[in-house]
């Protein structure tokens, strides 16, 4: 008998193994941590050897070989080759600050009707702080000739302060300064030479304090960028595939792949097997739209959910990023002057001439529906002052198949709205008629509006406003991507906010679970109750 | 029933027995993971219980494709056909008769293994339950290159309603097994598929309706 038993055992253990390995090929022959998630070896595939050469050497130009005086000379010096060079660049919206093909359409673009909840408006390029980041010489903004060192040179030599003083060593009478001038334009000289492709500081140097400092604006892209490690960004980490920014922001014409403004980045998703001319702009132009292990449950999410929302658990990890700005507490004083209070992480919590801001480090995004295009509420756009206004706001819907859940940060604003017109209005603030001089909110926006040729009533107050920028740099190592449960889960779902799907482990039926329960429940005390029946009256047995 | 005497008669084929405690370990690995996938608590982790849940629960849709084929041409499956005769004796005896020791109204035999009630309840698990849950299952894992063809929020919950009526069944099935001669004679049974029955009257003539006659 026993010998049954055990040989049974044996027998049912061991075809239940034998089925198992049968069916599920996949238990037995995928060791741990072999790498070949298709999304991965495609992508080193698009990358491998790609070392960038070049014929030129821009020492040897006889163009380059010159005392420069000014900006435009040298860039002169540079079309004087680069005969397109200019022509391509005046097109695009790195020059234009308009969105637009059409550069008379003002309606999007930091040179038209665009507003954020940051520093507000570009006013037309009137406020010449923010030229600081326009790539043309000396602040001249359209008017002036495109500054190529900008993004094309890789001495961080500061050209324009160098020529500034060149100029006025020049004019002096004195044969020291004109000596000083030489030496100075030797230097010149030889950080001329130094061009390259842009690099990370070189977008950066804009792109990484937009909104007026360190991790102000996105989020994702701040300084900490310049030089990451994989665990910050594996594609851009040093010590990972060091990416430069325009790997992925492939250009043509000096056109940079990138959404502007409402327009998507791409109109849909292709790998670079569909189409190898395609811009490099999505993650699946190089890992595919099935970049998982074959028997993954993870590329049945990729219709649904972007890459970017597990594979950059959260953003701000190494500098904070800036979560709120209250416009409305400007201007309170201490001892009478205008003052700077910092706060946690050394940045400042309130400023005089610009209110009250909160920052965050680790920041976990927030979730909508995108198919890569953001609604735009401009300085020309009536608003409702009774609810929190969508300054930017992400566009997408279930049924599109190019819509994906996709992780944003969204910053919070107090602003100034015209009273009487219902629209966001366009204080100017560098200068020294801008608000961060005068402190006078209304004259402010008066000048500034004016600017723009947009009409002020003349009463101003503030309105809560909302701004959201796509979370799409700082993608963690894959070790580091969310786990199932921070989305498939009862209570702290990330995913909460989104509630028109069924997920399993976040959702149910309240009816179905207490049926099911209350049947389950009932069997048992059944049970037990029929079992102590039973065990009292000792199954009618009389000892 | 101490007058009346105990034989044992065979009656759980290898195969059987086989598949009926494949089916258990199936059954109950599928509630626990399951459960864990609803949410109901965590356990072997979200990623892992999907995993499991998914591998046991195509392997056992396959099997039981076999198990069909073997119930058919086996004829076996005439041991479920329903009858409500001595149904209600049966009833009665689980409520009322066994706490006074009476004997089971109802007797196993080769030819008929299962009481009235036992019937119609695996009936009802196997010709109904299981299958829907095996159906919306596999619907449900294919639910991503099925799109369009139905909601997943009804496959759901159709689902878990049955995971949890089978829960339920599984607590009345493992109490039910110590109502035999001894506390674990039916597990005896079901294991070594000798199973000790009173030897009472012959089986009737309507309980052996698996038995082809020609
Ligand atoms: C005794 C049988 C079974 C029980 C008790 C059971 C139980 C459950 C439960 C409770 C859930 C969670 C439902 C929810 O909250 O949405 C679930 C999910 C699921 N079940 Fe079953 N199930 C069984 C059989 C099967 C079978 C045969 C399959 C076929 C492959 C299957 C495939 C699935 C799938 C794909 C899910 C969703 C898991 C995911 O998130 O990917 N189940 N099951």
């Amino acid at each position: 008998m026993k010998k049954r038993i055990v040989f049974s055992c044996k027998m049912a253990a061991t075809a239940i193994a034998a089925f198992l390995c049968f069916l599920s090929p996949a238990f037995a022959a995928t060791p741990e941590n072999s790498d070949d998630a298709p999304g991965r070896r495609l992508a080193r595939q698009a990358v491998k050897g790609s070392k960038q050469w070049t014929t030129t050497d821009h020492k040897k130009m006889e163009a380059l070989n010159k005392d420069f005086t000014s900006g435009e000379e040298i860039t002169r010096a540079c079309i004087s080759c680069h005969s397109e060079a200019a022509t391509q660049f005046h097109k695009t919206i790195h020059w234009t600050w308009l969105a637009s093909e059409d550069k008379t359409d003002l309606r999007y673009g930091k040179a038209g009707f665009s507003v954020n909840n940051f520093c507000i408006s570009g006013n037309a390029m009137e406020d010449k702080s923010c030229l600081s980041c326009h790539p043309g010489w000396d602040k001249k903004g359209v008017q002036g000739e495109v500054n190529c060192l900008k993004c094309h040179n890789s001495s961080g030599f500061n050209f324009e302060e160098a020529l500034t003083d060149v100029k006025s060593f020049l004019k002096d009478e004195d044969p020291e300064a004109h000596e000083m001038a030489k030496d100075l334009q030797q230097d010149i000289k030889k950080a001329v030479t130094q061009v390259t492709f842009p690099d990370r500081k070189s977008c950066g140097d804009c792109h990484f304090t937009g909104g007026g400092g360190d991790g102000v604006k996105h989020g994702d892209l701040d300084t900490s960028l310049t030089k990451p490690n994989r665990m910050l960004d594996v594609h851009m980490g040093t010590d990972g595939k060091n990416f430069t920014c325009t790997r992925c922001h492939t250009t043509t014409e000096h056109n940079i792949a990138g959404r502007i403004y409402t327009n998507p980045a791409v109109e849909s998703r292709k790998s670079l097997i569909e189409d190898d001319l395609a811009p490099k702009i999505t993650c699946e132009s190089c890992h595919s739209a099935m970049p998982h292990k074959n028997d993954s449950k993870m590329n049945d999410h990729t219709d649904v959910v972007s890459c970017q929302a597990c594979h950059i658990p959260s953003f701000a990890r190494v500098n904070p990023t800036m979560m709120m700005w209250d416009w409305s507490k400007t201007g309170k004083m201490k001892d009478g002057k205008p003052y700077t209070e910092d706060g946690e992480f050394g940045k400042p919590v309130y400023k005089t001439i610009k209110g009250e801001f909160k920052w965050e480090k680790n920041v976990i995004p927030e979730y909508y529906r995108f198919n890569g295009s953001l609604t735009s509420t401009t300085a020309d756009d009536v608003i409702d002052p009774g609810q929190i206004v969508k300054v930017s706001q992400p566009v997408g819907d279930k049924s599109d198949p190019q819509t994906r859940i996709f992780p944003f940060k969204i910053h919070r604003g107090k602003q100034p709205y015209d009273k009487v017109h219902n629209k966001l209005l366009a204080p100017i603030l560098s200068g020294s008629k801008g608000f961060w001089t005068t402190l006078d909110m209304n004259d402010a926006i008066e000048r500034g509006n004016k600017t723009l040729g947009l009409p002020y009533s003349g009463q101003f107050d503030y309105v809560e406003t909302t701004y959201a920028m796509p979370i799409t740099h700082m993608v963690a190592p894959k070790e580091n991507a969310l786990a199932c449960t921070e989305c498939h889960i009862r209570e702290t779902s990330r995913l909460a906010g989104i509630t028109d799907l069924y997920m399993p482990g976040r959702d149910r039926f309240r009816l179905v679970d207490t049926i099911g329960w209350v049947s389950v429940l009932g069997a048992f005390v059944a049970v037990l109750l029929h079992g102590l029946g039973r065990f009292f009256m000792r199954n009618g047995k009389e000892d | 029933m101490t007058d009346q005497k105990t034989i044992k008669i065979y009656l759980y084929t290898r195969f059987e027995r086989l598949w009926h405690w494949f089916q258990a370990a199936v059954v109950i690995t599928l509630i626990i993971t399951g459960l864990e996938i609803h949410g109901t608590y965590s356990f072997l982790g979200f990623k892992t219980a999907v995993r499991i849940h998914n591998y046991i629960g195509l392997t056992w849709l396959t099997l039981f494709a076999f198990f069909v084929f073997w119930l058919f041409t086996t004829g076996e499956w005439r041991q479920y056909i329903p009858t409500t005769k001595r149904l209600f004796s049966v009833v009665r005896y689980y409520a009322w008769d066994i706490f006074q020791g009476k004997p089971h109204p109802v007797q196993k035999s080769t030819h008929a293994k299962h009481n009235p009630l036992q019937r119609l309840a695996y009936l009802g698990i196997s010709a109904m339950l299981l299958p829907v849950q095996m159906v919306t299952g596999l619907l449900y894992y294919l639910y991503n290159d099925l799109q369009g063809f139905f909601a997943l929020s009804v496959l759901a919950g159709i689902h878990t309603l049955i995971a949890l009526f089978l829960l339920n069944f599984l607590i009345i099935h493992l109490y039910m097994i110590t109502t035999g001669h001894s506390v674990l004679g039916h597990v005896a049974g079901m294991v070594t598929g000798w199973e000790e029955v009173t030897d009472t009257t012959a089986i009737e003539d309507w309980e052996t309706k698996a038995v082809r006659k020609n």
